[in-house]
């Protein structure tokens, strides 16, 4: 131990090093990320996907699941009743607005991206954490798992589970969160292995830090930034997935407003009535789109990879 | 041990893996003689039928059974069909692997190319184009797209039939539907992967023995690129499979991912495990059959294995 903290002292040049890797270029990594326009325009569609989520009643002009049979079928701009307010994107096959119904179907979106993403991240992180610092069997165990999940057939197995559970919320974001771990447990494990060896760690063990403060002061930090990449891609993915499973019928029940309920609802009429299916698909490609922007512009500024090898990233290679 | 038996075992714990999730999933959902029958049956139904069906038996004893059955290909009658499950999933394969191999072929003569010229003129309109492009296209949830192809080539242009179309015409939209993805994945890793190879000091080498750009290009930095290049298309495999489960429900194509659909919404148990297992089996064989390619696309590789052994 005495030897750990004078080697600890002797490689204090190190690290100092290790904390500028750290904590230096914070201004360049802002201006990378500001100066992205992509990145820009992704955080203005996401703000607006945001505020519909967050408050869906003060933006949609009508309740969500409102019927009117005599207005079905009413074409984006055309008024639905005689005396009525326009309605923008047109009403549906039982007459209910689908700009309000496009406006809630973020709330699900929202809701579901985020809390599978949480789960993924939180079982994927700890695995990936315990992998990394312990080493040994529960490392083999763990990357074993991993390996296996990769080669289940993840679409196949979610349908089975939410034909037998019945389609909810909750299971949704179960089925999607543990289906997407393996993510998050591969690059904490990366990372986890490569930050054990710093100096910065090894003085924090020469100084009597137990094991679980190490952890959540040195080892979490620095693997935040990929994490926080990862979980970005992360959450646009969950969100397709969602409105994939809800398009089956297999998602979100049908009385919660869905993107991708709404997409099937309007698969049946494409042939007439192209305002069901063109609306709530375009909600989902920009929010997706938007997400993906941020994720990029987000990489480019955390990871120190793209600096040095073009484009090529780590996250490319999970 | 040898790594074609080490490879072996491996597929077959993952096949045990599989078959445990696919008999607790059903037996987690409470009492599953309630999946076979309607809601109508009496309390002496239920007991009747859960005898029948060996329900009332110990869990491990039932899972014994269950797997004694299934290596046998034996995964029980379709409660819909009427008819022995293995049969009916494998009636469906072909339709599925045709649009699959399609979507895939597609990706690749698309893609690769697109991702070369991407690396060569990097930064040219070119490039930015079709990196824009590869991102809208891996933005794109399949679903919208095939309602959006629907509605242009079908609705408007009437190139083909909304449904029901025969032969190949049939398959052009669904397999343009479920390439998509692929395609914009594949340009992607293409030109990373051929950035990363063109700067190398044998290119370098290749350059100054007087060979032209293109020879350089296709016998030099292709062969070295196309590693990551054929391991993200193994990963596709997968990918396709899930986008086929929703490109067919779109395109009401008779493939293995309608059945499946058509089985989970039933409550068909039968159909489901065998469903499950046998694409589970496909992608495990495919996936080996990638790993032998390496071998040859890269020799280092086979050494590796040789000395690993």
């Amino acid at each position: 131990m005495a030897r750990d903290a004078v080697d600890a002292v002797v490689r204090a040049p190190d690290l100092a090093a290790d904390l500028e890797g750290r904590r230096g270029g914070g201004g360049r990594r802002t201006r990378v990320f500001l100066g992205s326009g992509g990145a820009r325009l992704g955080a203005a569609v996401l703000l607006a996907v945001a505020v519909s989520a967050a408050t869906p009643r003060v933006l949609a002009p009508a309740d969500p699941n409102d019927q009117r049979l005599l207005a079905r079928f009413t074409p984006p701009l055309a008024r639905a009743a005689a005396d009525g307010p326009r309605a923008l994107l047109g009403t549906d096959q039982l007459g209910r607005d689908i700009l309000s119904r496009v406006v809630h179907g973020a709330r699900t979106s929202v809701l579901i991206g985020l809390s599978a993403v949480l789960l993924a991240g939180c079982l994927g992180t700890s695995l990936g954490l315990v992998a990394g610092m312990r080493g040994g069997l529960a490392d083999q165990l763990a990357m074993r798992l991993a390996d296996m999940q990769f080669a289940f057939p993840f679409i196949l197995l979610a349908i089975t589970v939410i034909g037998v559970w019945g389609p909810s919320i909750r299971n949704t974001v179960l089925v999607v969160g543990l289906g997407n771990w393996v993510a998050y447990a591969r690059i904490v494990r990366a990372e986890t292995l490569a930050v054990r060896e710093k100096t910065f760690v090894d003085a924090a063990r020469a100084l009597g830090v137990p094991l679980r403060a190490i952890v959540w002061r040195h080892v979490l930090p620095n693997v935040g930034a990929s994490l926080i990449v990862v979980a970005t891609f992360g959450v646009a993915g969950a969100i397709l997935t969602e409105a994939g499973l809800s398009f089956l019928g297999l998602g979100v029940p049908l009385d919660v407003p869905s993107w991708g309920g709404m997409l099937a609802e309007g698969r049946q009429y494409v042939d007439t009535r192209y305002w069901l299916a063109l609306f709530p698909g375009a909600a989902l490609f920009v929010t997706v789109m938007a997400i993906n922007l941020l994720g990029d512009a987000l990489r480019d500024a955390l990871d120190p990879f793209v600096q040095t090898r073009q484009g090529r990233t780590s996250v490319d290679q999970l | 041990m040898g790594y074609l038996s080490r490879r072996a075992l491996w597929g077959l714990a993952v096949l045990l893996a599989i078959s445990l999730v696919v008999f607790l999933v059903v037996h987690l959902s409470g009492d599953p003689t309630a999946l076979y029958m309607g809601p109508e049956g009496t309390q002496e139904d239920y007991a009747v039928l859960r005898a029948a069906l060996g329900f009332d038996r110990p869990l491990p004893e039932q899972y014994w059974h269950f797997l004694e059955r299934a290596v046998r290909g034996d995964f029980g009658r379709s409660l819909r069909h009427q008819q022995p499950t293995l049969p009916l999933v494998l009636a469906r394969f072909p339709a599925t692997v045709e649009l699959a191999v399609l979507a895939l072929t597609l990706a690749v003569l698309l893609a690769v190319p697109l991702g070369v010229l991407s690396a060569i003129r990097r930064h040219s309109l070119l490039d930015t184009g079709a990196m824009v492009l590869a991102l809208a296209g891996q933005c794109m949830p399949t679903f919208w797209l095939g309602i959006l192809l629907i509605l242009v080539f079908a609705v408007q242009l009437r190139w083909v039939p909304v449904v029901g179309a025969e032969g190949t015409r049939a398959l052009v939209l669904p397999a343009v539907t479920l390439g998509v993805w692929a395609m914009a994945r594949t340009a992607r890793i293409t030109r990373s992967s051929m950035l990363e190879v063109l700067n190398q000091d044998f290119l370098r080498t290749a350059r100054a023995k007087g060979i032209g750009e293109w020879g350089v290009v296709a016998r030099h930095a292709l062969r070295n690129g196309a590693i990551p290049i054929v391991t993200a298309l193994g990963l596709e495999l997968g990918n396709l499979l899930g986008g086929a489960v929703i490109t067919e429900a779109v395109f009401a194509y008779p493939g293995v991912g309608r059945l499946a659909v058509e089985a989970v919404v039933n409550k068909d148990v039968p159909l489901i495990q065998a469903v499950v297992f046998t694409v589970a089996t496909a992608l495990l064989l495919l996936n080996a059959g990638i790993d032998l390619l390496y071998t040859t696309l890269d020799p280092r590789v086979r050494l590796a294995y040789r000395h690993g052994a």
